[in-house]
């Protein structure tokens, strides 16, 4: 057998087994199979007298056009073109590290399903068949958002002065959700559980960019990971209800009541570790498989400015006024966080370079339709406010929905820069970035200004 | 001679089969035998034997083994198996059939 020490020969094989192995129904066996054959080739070709970069030209000429040789590979294997999700070790990290990796992530999940359960040890019971105690209400968050961090830190290789400072916030969390003397079931309570997660959310995106808020791009990556853990954590829920519901039916065919075990036991546990086993996924897939949360934001952006559209046609159409119910607010509050999302997700998959496009104008459409309606709303709200008093639950609901409706009204503008070509897509972008502490900040007030200004009712 | 796609492809599963059937061959090997067997008439290119192998093996008509060549390097080595000499009887009787009702017809052809 001739051999090939011949280098620009070498150099030709390594190019086009870099041209072949990008070819995603090419795996790496069938590469080394196909480059065999190639160098089997070659060798014969040049025993037969060719020079080496003649008998390179013949030898790739007969191996075919990589097009047609990749779809038949692909109709063999057509498992291929669905991306696996494997929690291998690739080529480019050792398997060592992915080991470490599944087991840290296990511990912590194993962690944060025995935090859930650690306020029975003193007293705070979970029972099928009382209601949930406040206390889980307002501490849920602090079950499982530090060992969310503590991953993230560990991942990124975080300080440990950055470290110690991520400890303040959950502290602090800790402290505020418990010193107040709230009345059971009251409003401020309540509050607190729906803002503290939201508050603390923050402390984990700074772990998550390894402490450096405003570098690379790190808060649009934790934009994106928020938005495909939630997708996540949805879909593992889905499945978990499912085993919830064979066990309560097989259970039940023998005459057990499992109640006693799901309630205390697994849906705590379970919820508590989903959180931890779906930051995981999502952080292994980020290059494996296609975003979701920008896929949907395509598929509903149309059709939520067909929604408002038409509601604001028919509103003017039969002139019926919003009429102002309790919930009316909230719901209002719930629309624009939908609209805030859609711009949002879009923004994170939209490339910034990109001209404007169709897309772009519907999104500001989108938008404008969102103000005008909260406007709407607003109006006829605020001229009944005096009837309603402040309540705490009113105070938050009308802080958040002047919150979302300067955003939106920052992004309208920018959209509108954007599309007459005064201004970058990056503009907006950054507006959007710049905005995410105020959420939190809000939050964060919520939870220690609201129950100290109200009373604790 | 250029031979149609379709016939390129219907015949490549017995071949292969065939020639596999004489002893374990490699991809390369396989390819020169072909073109030794046909005088050269039938030309594939290169690469899409491999697809076709992989489907063989998949089908379980053959079984793949990588194992170090004579130049050091590892190849992968066919081997037919009883599943795959049993697909070759079929196939055979089924081009027989085609061979004969062509070879009938074409016969009667000159002998007009």
């Amino acid at each position: 057998m001739t051999t090939l020490t011949d280098q620009p020969l070498e150099e030709h094989i390594a190019q086009w087994r870099g041209y072949v192995r990008r070819r995603q129904a090419l795996h790496g066996p069938d590469v080394e199979e196909l480059e065999g054959h190639l160098r089997d080739q070659l060798a014969a070709l040049t025993d037969a007298g060719l020079s080496g970069d003649e008998a390179f030209l013949v030898a790739v000429k007969r191996m075919g056009s990589l097009d047609a040789l990749s779809r038949e590979f692909a109709r063999a294997h057509s498992e291929r073109l669905w991306k696996q999700l494997v929690m291998t070790a690739d080529a480019d990290r050792s398997a060592n590290t992915a080991h470490t990796e599944t087991l840290v992530v296990l511990g912590l999940a194993v962690a944060a399903a025995l935090a859930a359960k650690v306020p029975a040890v003193f007293g705070v019971q979970l029972s099928p068949d009382e209601e949930l105690p406040p206390f889980y209400f307002r501490n849920a968050s602090l079950f499982v958002l530090p060992l969310l961090t503590v991953y993230f830190a560990w991942k990124r290789g975080l300080d440990v002065v950055s470290g110690f400072w991520l400890v303040l916030p959950f502290a602090a969390g800790a402290v505020f959700a418990n010193i107040y003397p709230f009345r059971p079931w009251g409003d401020t309570e309540m509050l607190t559980a729906l803002h503290l997660p939201i508050a603390l959310w923050l402390a984990v995106g700074f772990a998550y960019v390894r402490g450096r808020w405003f570098a690379d791009g790190g808060r649009m990556n934790f934009v994106r990971f928020s938005g495909e853990l939630f997708i996540y954590y949805v879909l593992i829920a889905l499945g978990g209800g499912i085993l919830t519901a064979f066990t309560f039916m097989m259970f039940g065919a023998i005459d057990i009541n499992a109640a006693w075990f799901v309630g205390p036991w697994l849906l705590p546990c379970g919820a508590a570790a989903a959180v931890i086993i779906a930051s995981w996924l999502v952080e292994a897939k980020q290059s494996v498989i296609e975003n979701m949360a920008p896929v949907l934001t395509r598929l509903f952006t149309p059709l939520f400015t067909v929604l408002l559209l038409a509601f604001l046609a028919t509103m003017a159409w039969t002139g019926s006024p919003i009429n102002v119910r309790r919930e009316v607010l909230i719901g209002f509050d719930l629309l624009l966080v939908v609209v805030v999302g859609l711009v949002l997700y879009a923004a994170s998959a939209r490339d910034p370079q990109a001209p404007p496009d169709l897309f772009d104008g519907l999104q500001l459409l989108l938008v404008i339709c969102a103000l005008v309606v909260d406007g709407v709303a607003l109006a006829a709200i605020a001229a009944r406010i005096s009837e309603f008093g402040f309540t705490p639950n009113r105070v938050a609901a009308l802080g958040e929905n002047l919150i979302l409706l300067v955003n939106l009204a920052g992004s309208a503008w920018f959209y509108a820069r954007f599309l007459r070509r005064r201004g970058s897509f990056a503009a907006l972008e950054r507006w959007q970035m710049a905005y995410l502490p105020v959420y939190g900040v809000w939050a964060a007030l919520v939870v220690v200004v609201f129950p100290l200004v109200f009373g604790y009712r | 001679m250029d031979m149609g796609k379709d016939l390129v492809a219907a015949s490549a599963t017995p071949l292969v089969l065939a020639i596999l059937a004489e002893g374990d061959s490699y991809g390369y090997a396989i390819i020169k035998r072909v073109a030794e067997l046909s005088g050269g008439h039938l030309q594939w290119t290169d690469g899409m034997l491999y697809p076709v192998l992989h489907r063989l093996e998949r089908q379980g008509y053959v079984a793949a083994k990588w194992s170090a060549a004579e130049n050091g390097r590892k190849r992968k080595y066919y081997r037919i198996t009883k599943e795959g000499r049993a697909q070759l009887a079929a196939q055979r009787q089924q081009w027989k059939a085609v061979d004969g009702a062509l070879r009938g017809i074409w016969m009667q052809a000159c002998t007009v």
